[in-house]
């Protein structure tokens, strides 16, 4: 199969330039990329970027697709339906399914499931602990071999330290990251935002900034003193961006990222909309000098990437109580459109938008792609600069618990491109 | 007349100065009824208040009830402590099993902050909110900042002092947002523990011992301590915090001599209070019970009133 994209500005992350230009694809690979528009009849079958972007595809490495065990809030084909309507290409799920994903086969379970829809990627991350109990290493080796692409505790961080420690150990000879969801549980409590100005102002208990911070500084220091890859999942605080920074500077091995929510909303956000369980995510929404900070860190590379952490909660979850309320939210479809912001807010380029969406996510987790050159593989999110409404109506995801519902999107999909699918 | 800014009241935040020295005039006339010897007024009658209490309360309820009872309103009252959660049902079901039954305002009393709030948004009903977690009682907000008005003359220029687990209380957050309309010099004091992280939201200021607390206060108001909440982490013990936090008639030397003192109730005698200072002549504590009733009165006819003139 040979296709042609025309009419299309390509984003090159490695010459951080936009030109416009033809990418050739063959079998699933890109054979080349010519700098003009070739528009010739020739025997490659034309895909129109209509004048708009060919970026290398996004990379979302923290969803959640709640398959198997929570098919009522999503299953992998409506996460990956999900992951196509937003131009994500690839997908990397957390482990906290039921059961757990610590065992080979529930991995292969979910690569196989993944593989049969034809629809994006998915690369399962397996659970640090048997369970994620934070007791017992699960099978590292035989996980990588089945398929997975790294390790997390996620939302139930690794405790004891020694666990941690020897699990980044142990995980050094099958070249996968550990991500660390650092949470120190004790300090966040049973806290529901973020402890501050709204959480006075709404009489809900907080989630100190501390708690966030406490973790990741064991986390860091421990990525420090075993050599081994660090990765730390959806940093939302100032004082985060500065361990992590500070960690870099010393040469530890590790990476971090952002979840795109957290660089989008603040607290004042979620006190507009009063109590609205769409609002409620872990780590939660912060101030806007965080968000200052996290613009920072994205811009001097500390944080390598961006994320959903992609939540679905269906409405009897999420149709209750706040502070009953489970914490989470999709965002599969709205990450393209918000991500781009940054682009008009003058903190990243495309092309660096695309380091941080497509590029960084393959390298930390040692796959190919992120880049439109000869040879790479064929993913690639095609999109325009549409403007439009955000609409209920079209969430691909069973559980339809965004924020975002309403808020006009600039940047739509027009083709996500996962190898020989274009879809 | 007499506005919430909306149909229900679930926030002492959108009151303004006007509404609330408005408000206290029909209080005012409501506390004439209660203290004729022929209490009933049939201002609402045929109308349904429903108390929904998702957490146990007597007083609050009670006084509900008899607010309502009083302007001749029919008064239903559903309890639920969490039961129905385990049974499956939602809040926002049990909320549309009483509308059903088509009362025409819902006294709402949870253990989730915003759950007034919650509600209110999801039914027509006028909803008024009885205590929602640690977030606002703003009935009682408000007959705290009447009594002070009723013994003081004037809110404006008190020093008024708020003891105890305020960032726990509902009742502080309530108080807080009444009495800021005021020209009123409002002090925190209680441990560390049991302070906002972040007060600055709120024009107060935080003593830095309970001399400071007291001395120059107008207003001393004292919150309950929630025995069976409190961690162990949030106050060592009861004696501790008895010694530390409470006052006694010891420390009421300390006092300017027309200090009043307030308590929303139930008062853990030896713990906040002694119980001399519950008894002693400059307690208000029920004076405070009886205004509920008239403040509550006044939440009705308010939310309720025009309804019933119309018909």
């Amino acid at each position: 199969m040979k296709t042609k994209i025309i009419n299309g500005n390509i984003i090159d992350v490695e010459s951080n330039s936009v030109y416009k230009g033809t990418v050739f694809l063959k079998d699933g690979i890109i054979e080349k990329v010519e700098k003009e528009n070739n528009t010739q009849k020739d025997d490659y079958e034309i895909l129109d970027a209509q004048g708009g972007y060919v970026a290398p595809g996004i990379f979302d490495m923290h969803v959640h697709f709640r398959d198997p065990g929570f098919e009522y809030k999503e299953d992998i084909k409506t996460g990956l339906r999900a992951a196509v309507a937003g131009g994500v290409t690839r997908t990397a799920c957390m482990p906290n399914t039921k059961p757990v994903n610590d065992d080979p086969a529930i991995t292969s379970y979910m690569v196989e499931k993944a593989k049969n829809l034809k629809l994006s990627e998915l690369y399962p991350i397996a659970s640090i602990t048997m369970g994620q109990k934070g007791e017992t290493l699960t099978e590292m080796g035989l996980l990588k071999e089945a398929g997975a692409v790294a390790f997390s505790d996620d939302g139930l961080p690794v405790k004891n330290s020694d666990v941690m420690k020897r699990a980044l150990e142990y995980v050094s000879r099958f070249n996968a990251p550990i991500i660390s969801h650092s949470e120190e549980k004790s300090v966040s409590g049973n806290g529901v935002i973020n402890e501050g100005k709204v959480s006075t102002l709404m009489g809900l208990l907080g989630i100190p900034a501390a708690a966030e911070e406490i973790m990741i500084a064991r986390d860091l220091l421990l990525a420090g003193y075993t050599g081994s890859h660090m990765h730390i999942a959806h940093i939302s605080t100032k004082g985060s961006v500065e361990l992590v920074r500070w960690a870099k500077q010393r040469g530890f091995n590790v990476t971090a990222e952002v979840a795109i929510h957290h660089l989008t909303l603040t607290e004042e956000d979620l006190y507009k909309a009063g109590y609205d369980t769409d609002y409620k995510m872990n780590p939660p929404l912060r101030t806007s000098e965080d968000v200052e900070a996290l613009y920072q860190g994205l811009k001097d590379g500390t944080i390598d990437t961006i994320v959903t952490d992609h939540a679905p909660h269906a409405r009897v979850d999420k149709d209750i109580e706040f502070d009953k309320a489970p914490f989470g939210i999709i965002g599969l479809q709205t990450l393209l459109p918000l991500s781009l912001t940054l682009f008009r807010k003058g903190i990243l380029t495309l092309p660096e938008i695309f380091v941080k969406l497509s590029l960084n996510p393959s390298k930390i987790l040692s796959l190919k792609g992120g880049v439109i050159k000869a040879g790479e593989p064929a993913y690639l999110t095609v999109f325009s600069l549409e403007k439009y409404l955000f609409t209920k109506e079209m969430i691909e995801s069973k559980s339809k618990n965004s924020p975002f519902i309403g808020r006009e999107m600039e940047g739509k999909k027009l083709y996500t491109i996962v190898k020989d699918r274009i879809l | 007349m007499v506005s919430f800014h909306g149909k229900d009241l679930v926030s002492l935040a959108p009151l303004k100065r006007d509404d609330i020295e408005g408000f206290f005039l029909l209080v005012d006339e409501m506390k004439n009824i209660i203290l004729r010897p022929v209490k009933k007024v049939p201002t609402l009658r045929g109308k349904l208040v429903a108390n929904l209490f998702f957490e146990p309360s007597t007083r609050t309820r009670s006084s509900f009830e008899l607010a309502g009872k009083y302007l001749g309103a029919d008064v239903i009252n559903f309890s639920s402590s969490g039961s129905s959660v385990t049974k499956g049902e939602t809040l926002l079901d049990t909320v549309y099993n009483i509308g059903a039954m088509k009362p025409d305002l819902l006294v709402i009393r949870h253990s989730s902050s915003g759950a007034a709030k919650y509600v209110s948004l999801r039914t027509d009903i006028p909803v008024v909110n009885a205590g929602d977690g640690i977030n606002e009682h703003p009935s009682q907000g408000l007959l705290n900042a009447y009594t002070i008005r009723e013994f003081k003359k004037q809110l404006d220029g008190l020093k008024i002092t708020i003891m105890g687990d305020v960032a726990h209380s509902r009742v502080a957050r309530s108080d807080i947002l009444a009495l800021s309309n005021f020209n009123t010099e409002i002090t925190l004091y209680g441990p560390k523990t049991v302070m906002f992280y972040d007060h600055s939201p709120y024009n107060v200021k935080i003593a830095q011992s309970l001399e400071e607390a007291i001395k120059d206060a107008d207003v001393l108001m004292m919150l309950r301590i929630q025995r069976e909440r409190q961690s162990a982490l949030l106050i060592p013990s009861i004696r501790e915090y008895a010694k530390f936090y409470g006052l006694s008639e010891t420390k009421l030397k300390m006092t300017k001599p027309d200090v009043i003192i307030m308590h929303p109730g139930p008062v853990n005698h030896g713990v906040e209070l002694s119980t001399n200072v519950v008894y002693g002549d400059r307690s208000v504590i029920y004076n405070q019970v009886t205004n509920g009733v008239a403040t509550r009165m006044a939440i009705l006819y308010t939310l309720l009133g025009g309804n019933a003139n119309e018909n």
